[in-house]
């Protein structure tokens, strides 16, 4: 047991460093991004906390450091000490400071880089002197001269940390009066990747990357000096679930995505927040898009989910959205057996009626683990009021060492919290069966799955009196159905899903549903309420708080309690 | 009158001595390794035991000895960073990639004393608990590798390596390591990456500093073949004898690699500081002066990364007398004693102590425009500004020596040089920055005399010289 650190001095574990005049208390270690392992706390960790942005290119908070790009080159100044070892103070009781010069050259400076270099008690950091400001010009200087400056066709364009640092610390004129180094362009690197060399500042971000946090020790420079040339090893392809995290992580327009190459500049593009659907995990993403169209998947940082990457599986998986058979009206299966086009109101109306109509225990409902907690809620609320038996749909593939779950649902865990599926999600599929078999169930509510898949044949739909469908794309199910509810993708709507951590995350719409699809609590909340005979709130946000009061595993929470990295369940 | 002394150089070039182990035992080989391998426990007055390694450590810390590779550290300080109770293995590496143009001092003692240096080594490895060593060797020393490998199997068979060496109870293993030609690999992190099978890309300091996070991540001496050589003379004589040679700070012999125009290039090894730059060019015991009718024009100390000396430059030395007054003097170039000190002083270094010479005939444009190919060849291309500047200065000299020059040209050089230094992972920014911000400034007015001759030829092509262009194709190779 140590005892608690008087108040005189400082704790143990911390020191305190100046940064351009502001003192600042920081922890003494901070832990390795790969291993976890304590290393000493660098200067440019110091200047983050002490909300002093220091200028980088190759260091990243989740890569191994590697202090090759020198644009955090910082001044800093050390307590001078007596030959007692104690520090000298300035007449008014000050520590007194020493700025660090070169060895060979007293009168210059000694710059270090912030992103390596460990603090020590008492000393002064300097980001924005003008030789600091003049190193960095000489960074970003020679890091242009061979540079192609084809910005006007780069993807990066707008994005681009030259063209960022370009503005505080370019030239507007060039000194370059020499030829400038040719290297490969357009080099397909792999399957969803492209390479120009030309652009690469060799900052290394990609090959820490892809080594140290994917541990596939897939790229290498070649060559040596200025001719020094990014490359796959030799006779394989770049080709990992990984690989689109390096054109995140590339800061200028080396690495590009085969997948958004060409396709949009980046500042027309609208960015939402929203959460990736693909598996169990619950990336955190945002969502570019412009006039209702996706254009790309992008991670975004959450330290207790996905720090800062995404799989490139998840990545590309959003095409299905835009598909041109994307169901779009609401049905109403007429007289002959074939579908009238409906509107809203009268349909939900007569689907609420027809519920009613049933008798206790003669519903049943599957509500897919891909639907939102909000969604599942008011379903739950229904089976409750009519006993209906529920469950959801497993989706079980493979998963990996870094990202990927072998859950491939987004919300099993808000599933199984809400009480529509229990531990197991489809084993009460076999129930249902038998009991649409038997004629004991009548009424079937179908949200986000072809349950003909999963053992409710067409035969026995075809038995019931009731099938209400909603989905997103069709499918056998959908084409059985009496009423078919158009929904929304999760790019079309908001809602909240719980991951298989029990990470409680909210996400934002960003492009408007098809045709008259509409989000699914939207005409949940019409349809339940008319069941139930009880208003339900109209609001997102309203219904959420009326969730997390009802549901056990949601106590206390609230919508915007959630914030954009959403809350660890209990 | 200055003459050479020889310690390390002692037998080499005798008639009749050879590699071999069995002339090296003749020639009392071995005995010091003996010696130092039985040395008996030491209680000090105040209790404390010195072991026989601790005792070889303060011989060397005793010595003075400073790093013979380039940057002088003190030997015995760079063993004393060694934490023997991080419970790692500690490795020893003798750094043999000599590679700095005008240094060939050890390649003598590789390809003509082999032993020497392993019995250096070995005594090295005992004196800091190092059970396995490399030796790492220029890739174009390939003869010089296979005489390391011969001598170590001598060494083997003869029971100076391998388990319980003498019959001491300790293990040591020496591998040679050929590296693949890189200049960049003398740098001892990057030589440590090199040997941990990577590109040799230097490590950032901190944290990588090889006595703490070295090879393997483990604690590592990187010392120079010529130091390695001469601890064998430390604990030989004695650290407090071996101290009394040369000057003080600057002790020993070092081995002067000579060359340029002077009438006798070689290698010459002299007590520090006991002789000057103008012995060393013009004394018949070294350089024997220059050619006939040629007058001095630059020096070039230690190594072509060394900063230049132009022929006439006076430079105050201060002195620290035997009773630690200190005195002030002005000093001829010539009159420079070749130590680490004063050349320091002076603004240059002894670095590998190599001494470049030039005379009245040479062509400062062009010299530099030589090294500084060199340098934007051997740049390994980590970092900013030694990749790109390296390279940029070289072209611009390419295009200065090809007749594009510009009278701005001397600032434009400047300008590059003056961004590396400084600001770079490595030494390698100075080294490359170095040569070019010296020569440039010392020899300003060639630089700017060949840039306004250059622009007068352009604007007046009628004089029948054809006008090259102003940019010119790219000076270092692409390989």
């Amino acid at each position: 047991m140590s005892a608690p650190p008087s108040k005189s001095n400082p704790a143990p574990d911390t020191l305190t460093v100046v940064v351009d005049g502001k003192p600042v208390t920081v922890p003494r270690t901070t832990p390795d991004p790969v291993s976890g392992r304590p290393l000493p706390t660098t200067m440019i960790q110091a200047c983050e906390a002490a909300g002093v942005v220091v200028p980088h290119y190759c260091y990243h908070p989740k890569l191994p450091v590697a202090g090759n790009c020198r644009m955090c080159l910082v001044e800093f100044g050390l307590p001078a000490l007596g030959p007692d070892r104690q520090p000298i103070l300035n007449p008014d009781g000050t520590p007194k400071i020493v700025l660090q010069t070169l060895p060979y050259d007293p009168g210059v400076p000694r710059a270090a880089i912030a992103c390596a270099t460990p603090l020590s008690p008492g000393m002064e950091i300097y980001t924005n002197t003008p030789s600091v400001r003049k190193t960095r010009e000489a960074v970003l200087e020679s890091l242009l001269i061979n540079h192609p400056l084809d910005c006007p066709i780069c993807d990066q364009a707008g994005e681009c940390k030259l063209q960022e640092y370009s503005v505080e610390y370019g030239q507007s004129e060039s000194r370059f009066a020499e030829t400038k180094v040719h290297k490969p362009k357009q080099v397909d690197l792999g399957p969803r990747i492209m390479l120009d060399d030309e652009r690469c500042i060799l900052c290394s971000r990609c090959i820490r990357f892809t080594r140290d946090i994917v541990g596939d020790d897939a790229l290498g420079i070649v060559s040596r000096g200025s001719h020094s040339t990014l490359t796959a090893y030799p006779g394989r392809p770049f080709d990992n679930n990984y690989t689109l995290n390096t054109v995140d992580l590339c800061p200028v327009g080396a690495l590009t995505s085969k997948d958004f190459r060409f396709q949009m500049r980046v500042w027309f593009l609208k960015e939402t927040n929203n959460l990736c659907p693909s598996c169990g995990t619950g990336c955190n993403l945002v969502i570019g898009s412009r006039e209702n169209r996706i254009y790309r998947y992008e991670p975004r940082q959450n330290d207790a989910v996905n720090s800062c990457w995404m799989c490139d599986f998840g990545r590309l998986n959003y095409k299905w959205i835009q598909r041109p058979d994307r169901l779009a009206e609401v049905g109403r299966r007429n007289a002959d057996g074939g579908f009238d086009a409906s509107s809203w109101t009268p349909a939900l109306r007569e689907v609420a009626d027809k519920i009613k109509g049933l008798p206790a225990g003669a519903l049943a409902i599957v509500a897919s683990a891909r639907q939102t907690n909000e969604e599942l809620f008011l379903l739950q609320r229904l089976a409750q009021h009519r006993q209906a038996l529920t469950d959801s749909i497993p989706r079980l593939g493979d998963a990996d060492h870094l990202l990927v779950n072998a859950d491939k649902n987004p919300n099993s865990t808000g599933s199984r919290l809400i009480g529509i599926a229990g531990p197991d999600l489809g084993t009460r599929l076999p129930t249902m069966a038998t009991g649409i078999a038997e004629g004991r169930i009548k009424g079937l509510i179908v949200f986000g799955e072809d349950v003909v898949r999963h053992g409710l044949t067409e035969e026995l739909l075809q038995r019931l009196e009731l099938l209400v469908v909603s989905d997103v794309l069709p499918n056998a199910t959908t084409a059985l159905a009496h009423y078919l509810l158009p929904g929304c993708a999760h790019a079309e709507k908001r809602g909240s899903f719980v991951n298989v951590k029990r990470q409680l995350q909210r996400f934002n719409q960003a492009v408007a549903p098809p045709g008259n699809a509409r989000p699914e609590w939207e005409f949940l909340v019409e349809c339940v309420g008319r069941v139930l005979g009880e208003p339900l709130p109209a609001t997102l946000e309203g219904l959420f708080n009326q969730m997390a009061k009802e549901v056990p595993a949601f106590q206390g929470q609230t919508w915007a309690g959630l914030g954009d990295l959403g809350k660890k369940l209990g | 009158m200055a003459q050479e002394h020889r310690l390390i150089l002692k037998q080499i070039d005798q008639p009749g001595y050879t590699a071999e182990l069995e002339c090296y035992l003749r020639h009392g080989g071995y005995a010091v390794l003996r010696k130092a391998l039985s040395l008996p426990p030491r209680t000090l007055t105040d209790g404390r035991v010195l072991t026989g390694p601790d005792q070889l450590r303060k011989e060397v810390m005793e010595s003075g000895l400073r790093g013979r590779g380039g940057a002088g550290f003190s030997c015995g300080l760079k063993w004393s960073f060694i934490d023997h109770r991080s419970g790692k293995p500690v490795y020893l590496i003798c750094n043999a990639d000599e590679s700095e143009p005008g240094t060939f001092k050890d390649r003598q003692i590789i390809y003509k004393d082999p032993h020497q240096l392993l019995e250096g080594m070995i005594i090295s490895c005992y004196a800091n608990h190092v059970h396995l060593a490399y030796i790492y060797i220029r890739g174009e020393f390939t003869e010089g590798a296979r005489i390391l490998e011969r001598a170590l199997a001598e060494a083997r068979a003869a029971g100076y390596l391998g388990r319980d060496i003498l019959g001491s109870g300790f293990d040591l293993e020496i591998h040679v390591h050929r590296g693949a030609g890189a200049y960049i690999c003398g740098e001892e992190t990057g030589l440590i990456e090199s040997l941990e099978g990577k590109r040799p890309y230097p490590r950032i300091k901190p944290p990588y500093f090889p006595a703490v996070l070295g090879l393997y991540l483990c604690p590592t001496i990187v010392n120079n073949v010529e130091t390695l050589c001469a601890v064998k003379h430390v604990v030989g004589m004695g650290g407090l004898e071996f101290a009394k040679l040369g000057t003080p700070n600057n002790t020993g012999t070092r081995i002067v690699s000579l060359s340029g125009h002077v009438r006798r290039p070689g290698y010459y090894e002299v007590e520090v500081g006991k002789v000057t730059l103008g012995e060393l060019i013009l004394d018949p015991a070294f350089g024997g002066g220059l050619r006939e009718g040629r007058k001095l024009k630059a020096i070039i100390p230690g190594g072509s990364s060394a900063k230049v000396f132009k022929a006439g430059e006076r430079f105050r030395l201060q002195r620290r007398g035997p009773g630690g007054q200190v005195t002030s003097e002005e000093v001829d170039l010539l009159d420079l004693p070749y130590d680490f000190d004063s050349l320091q002083q002076a603004g240059s270094m002894s670095g590998s102590g190599a001494i470049i010479v030039m005379d009245d005939s040479t062509d400062m444009v062009e010299a530099l425009a030589n090294i500084a190919e060199f340098y934007a060849h051997e740049s390994c291309g980590q970092c900013t500004p030694c990749r790109e500047g390296s390279l940029w200065m070289s072209k611009a000299l390419h295009r200065l020596t090809h007749g594009g020059g510009r009278p701005q040209d001397a600032d434009y050089l400047l300008h590059i040089a003056r961004n590396i230094q400084g600001r770079t992972i490595c030494a390698f920014g100075e080294a490359c920055a170095w040569p070019v911000l010296s020569i440039v400034t010392k020899f300003r007015d060639e630089f700017e005399a060949r840039g306004a001759a250059d622009l007068a030829r352009r604007a007046h092509p009628a004089t029948g010289v054809e006008a090259p262009p102003a940019t010119t194709q790219p000076a270092a190779r692409a390989d």
